[in-house]
This record gives C-alpha cells, structure tokens and sequence, in this order.
C-alpha cells in the first residue's frame, strides 16, 4: 500500500471544536492507523512557491505560534530559511536547507513534548516531512532526551515504519541529547550537531542564515509540527476555529493537583477550568506558577480567571512559555520554592558568558538568603540589582528567564519578603518542594 | 543607503568577552563595568561624536566581542 504523496491537501472535513486535535485517546496509533485517521501527508509538491496555496502562507494564515517557548510566528520563521536557502542555491548546485525538531524538553516541570512524541509520534514525523519539503531540506533531525529510552525506541520503530512505506523523502536522523537545561536551545542543538561544544552561541548568524553544516537551518518545537501536520490537511480556518484564533496547546498541569499531567486545551481556557480538567488542588492553595522557569507567579485568588495564552498570562505577571502550569499550595514558602528553581538554574550555566556565570550564582545566593537565612533590605536590594544586571546579557535566554521568574517572586511574594525580614524564615520553607528540581528533593517531575 | 541615515549602536559578544575592560577605559562615556570587570552599555544609539572613540574601543579589543552595529 502506498500511503505518501497523494498531491494536494486531503481537506477532509473535521470537526473543529472538538480536542483533543493532537494525542488521540487511543494513541499511539501506527503508521497505517495513523494514515486511516488522519488522511496521507498532503505533500503539495511545490518546493518553489511560497504563494497563495503554499503551506508556508496557509501557517502564516493560521498564526501558529512556536511552542517551545519564545511563541516566534512559525510561518515567519518558515519562509526566513526558505527565502535564504534560495539565496544559498543557484551558484552551485543546490545545498538544501535543514530541519531540526526540538523535542529535547529540559524544563523540569514540562513533559509535553515527550507525551506527545510518545502518543502522537506519526503526527510529528508527518510536520517534519512537510516542513522539510516547504522550505527545501535536504536533511531533518529529530533531537529528544537521551534519559527515555522507551521513547527513542518508539521513534525509531516509527521512523523506520515510515522509511519501509516510502514516506520519508527528507531523511530523518534521530538524535539524543544530554541533561542540560541550555542544551536544548535552537543554537545549542546546532553546535551539537556541527561537531561542536552543544552551548548555545552567540546570534547573529541566525540560524535561519546559517545553522547546520552552514545550511539555512529552521527549528521548530515538536508540538508546533504536530499542529502544522494539521493545518497542512485541515487548514489555517479550522486551526483557529477553537481558541480565539489561536488553536489549541498541550500544557502540563502540575504541582498540588489530583491528577497532574498533560492536557490539550483551547487557547484562553480560564486557569481555573484547566485546573479543575487537573482535578482541582488536593490542598489549600497558594499561588500557580506559569510558563516554567521562565515564567510567572501568579497568586491562586488572582489566577483563576485569567486565560490560559501568552497576552493575558503576561498582563497578569506570567507567560505561558512551554506550557506550563503548576500549582503551590499554601503550605509551601514562595520564596523557598523560588530559591530551589533560580540555585538549580544558575546551575545550568554553560559557563560561556560572564555576567550569566557570575551573575545567577550571585542571584541563588541572594534568594537563598532571602528564602532561609537572613532576609534583610541590603540582600533585597542586592537581589534586585542583580535583576537587571544580568537580564539580556547572555548568548541565550538563561540569564533573561532566570531574572523574569525571580523578579516576580519578589513582586508576588513582597508579604512572607516582609515576614522573613522581620522573624527569619517562615516554618513553611521546610516543607518539601513542590516545583521540581533535579537534585533537590521532590526531584524531577 | 547613504552614510548618514543608519545609526550605530554598540554590542558585545558575552560569548567571546572576557572581561580585559579596554573598552571600559577607552569609552567611559558609554560603558562601563558590572561588578565583574563586564562591559555593560549605555542602551541607545552612539551619539556621533563618540563614533572615533567607539570605532578605537573595537579594534582595541583583543578578542573581538566589542561590535559596532549599524540599523540603515
């Protein structure tokens, strides 16, 4: 049976309000499964055009947004490494462009993408194929952790499934990475791939100019792939159908809940509803942090109103970052929890950039400090120095994330900053973290 | 584009950077040192009278993390 290369879009129609879009509850599906259910990968077999009917315009029609994080409009990103790999072509012959998928998720406390990969892993490869063949690859990586085994073995049976149907056009390497938080960063996992280092590097030259091996190189997380494998079959009109536009998002709902784990939601569902999806808390709550470590805190009374998207998540002090929810419960300290995540972040330093490897380890002692020993005004205010010392002043976000989710514990948490100051800390920092901290207590997610 | 329509702006490399500080004695004006011996700069464009001095400040930098950027 010949499942690849059935022209244009299958354009079968399907309901578009109906979630979940990308892990079936019956996943993971095989390939000829996935293929029943899903309709061929509608190659458009038009490299050239970025035109009308493209699957670049039909993105950027849809507005899908990166979700790995930095929320970069992926149809822009698109037609950036299309245009140059044009750019690089005619003199010799054509060099081709590359694709990596980030699926190598070191956020503690997200564990989207590797659901996803796990449950949907043909919806995936089916994003790769079509965003190698939309801007011209020749070559396309799929970069997941090296700590999950089963899951690289699902990949690899997957990849090679599809190899056996004659689907992959654009051969896909899998590849594993290491722990390190930086390590998953777009120009980390380049200088992985070119021989290099794996640290993140200084930009200009962007990726989409010059990433592996010189080639114009997109990379893109796995979920955005996952949607773009839809929007290319479904289209830009069904995609924004549900979420104001937006689509739908993969968040891991963690911390004080009764069933914590992955749920896919309409963009701008309320806090509190996906909360309530998570089973509601299993105690007194306290606060959400939003978007990962990266992110935001929000207080619990604050919070359950607000949408779950990147706008409102930010005009209430957060972001959405990864997809990351999680909730503290009243018995836990806000500062102590802050302070486990900024020691273990600083920790994650790839060492590079001075005012990063000088700086966050300056910042964790400061928090510890105000987390567990002596919170006085001279440690608050060498603490929020350090904000602003350190924030956009590395190769990569590590530095900015690492200030963003300090300086809104300083903000949210200004009560028990009063408290610790007046009678020393809280008996509430005892108690076992909450937030995930490879190496602390509590441990990985 | 005609020379006078793009501004220059200052970058360093926190990469390459390590913190010799010339550029911290040749252009005080602009910048000036983090509690490490790291450049930080004045955000904002070089204003044009500060260009020669900003120009001497990259060459003199000895692992080449000091750019002078133009936005035409």
């Amino acid at each position: 049976m010949s499942v690849a290369g059935m022209g244009t879009a299958a354009g079968q129609a399907r309901p578009a309000g109906r979630l979940p879009r990308l892990i079936a509850p019956d996943g993971p599906l095989e390939l000829a499964e996935h293929i029943d259910r899903y309709g061929p990968v509608p190659f458009r077999d038009a490299l050239a055009d970025f035109g009308d009917g493209s699957l670049i315009s039909e993105v950027e029609a849809a507005d899908l947004r990166g979700r790995g994080g930095a929320g970069f409009p992926a149809g822009r990103k698109m037609r950036a490494v299309a245009r140059a790999g044009r750019r690089a072509g005619p003199l010799r012959s054509p060099v081709g462009t590359a694709v990596i998928a980030n699926g190598a998720e070191s956020e503690p406390a997200s564990i989207k993408d590797r659901t996803l990969l796990a449950r949907a892993p043909h919806l995936v490869l089916d994003g790769i194929a079509l965003a190698s063949e939309a801007v011209g690859a020749s070559r396309a990586y799929l970069c997941v952790h090296d700590s999950d085994d089963q899951l690289t073995g699902t990949l690899s049976a997957a990849i090679s499934a599809r190899d056996r149907a004659g689907m992959n056009r654009v051969p896909i390497q899998l590849l594993t990475i290491g722990g390190s938080y930086v390590a998953s960063q777009e120009t980390a996992l380049i200088s992985m791939i070119n021989g290099g280092g794996g640290k993140p590097a200084f930009v200009p030259p962007r990726p989409s100019d010059k990433g592996v091996r010189g080639r114009p190189t997109l990379v893109q997380n796995v979920e955005t792939l996952a949607h773009l494998a839809l929007i290319a079959r479904y289209g830009a009109e069904w995609f924004g159908a549900l979420g104001a536009g937006a689509g739908s998002a993969l968040v891991t709902v963690g911390g004080t809940v009764h069933r914590p784990g992955v749920y896919e939601i309409a963009v701008g569902t309320p806090v509190g509803e996906l909360l309530r999806q998570a089973g509601g808390p299993t105690e007194a709550p306290q606060a959400i942090l939003a978007g990962g470590y990266f992110g935001g805190w929000i207080r619990y009374s604050d919070a359950l109103d607000v949408p779950v998207s990147d706008p409102a998540l930010r005009a209430a002090g957060a972001s959405l970052g990864p997809g990351i929810v999680m909730l503290v419960p009243a018995s836990a300290c806000g500062l102590a929890e802050t302070a486990r995540v900024v020691g273990y972040l600083a920790e994650q330093s790839a060492g590079q950039c001075g005012p990063c490897f000088n700086g966050l380890p300056a910042l964790a002692d400061a928090f510890w400090q105000l987390a567990f020993g002596r919170a006085d005004r001279a440690t608050h205010g060498w603490a929020s120095q350090l904000l602003t010392l350190v924030a956009g002043r590395g190769a990569c976000h590590l530095p900015d994330g690492t200030a963003a989710l300090a300086a809104s514990a300083l903000r949210v948490f200004g009560d028990e900053l009063y408290q610790h100051a007046a009678a020393g800390p809280c008996p509430r920092v005892r108690r076992p973290g909450v937030l995930p901290v490879p190496g602390y207590p509590g441990g990985r997610a | 584009m005609s020379r006078r329509s793009g501004r220059s702006g200052l970058r360093v490399n926190p990469v390459a950077c390590e913190a010799h500080g010339i550029c911290i004695e040749l252009l005080p004006e602009l910048i000036r040192s983090d509690p490490w011996g790291y450049p930080l700069i004045r955000p904002g464009p070089v204003p044009e009278q500060l260009l020669p001095l900003a120009k001497k400040a990259v060459a003199a930098c000895p692992t080449l993390a000091l750019l002078l950027t133009r936005d035409d």
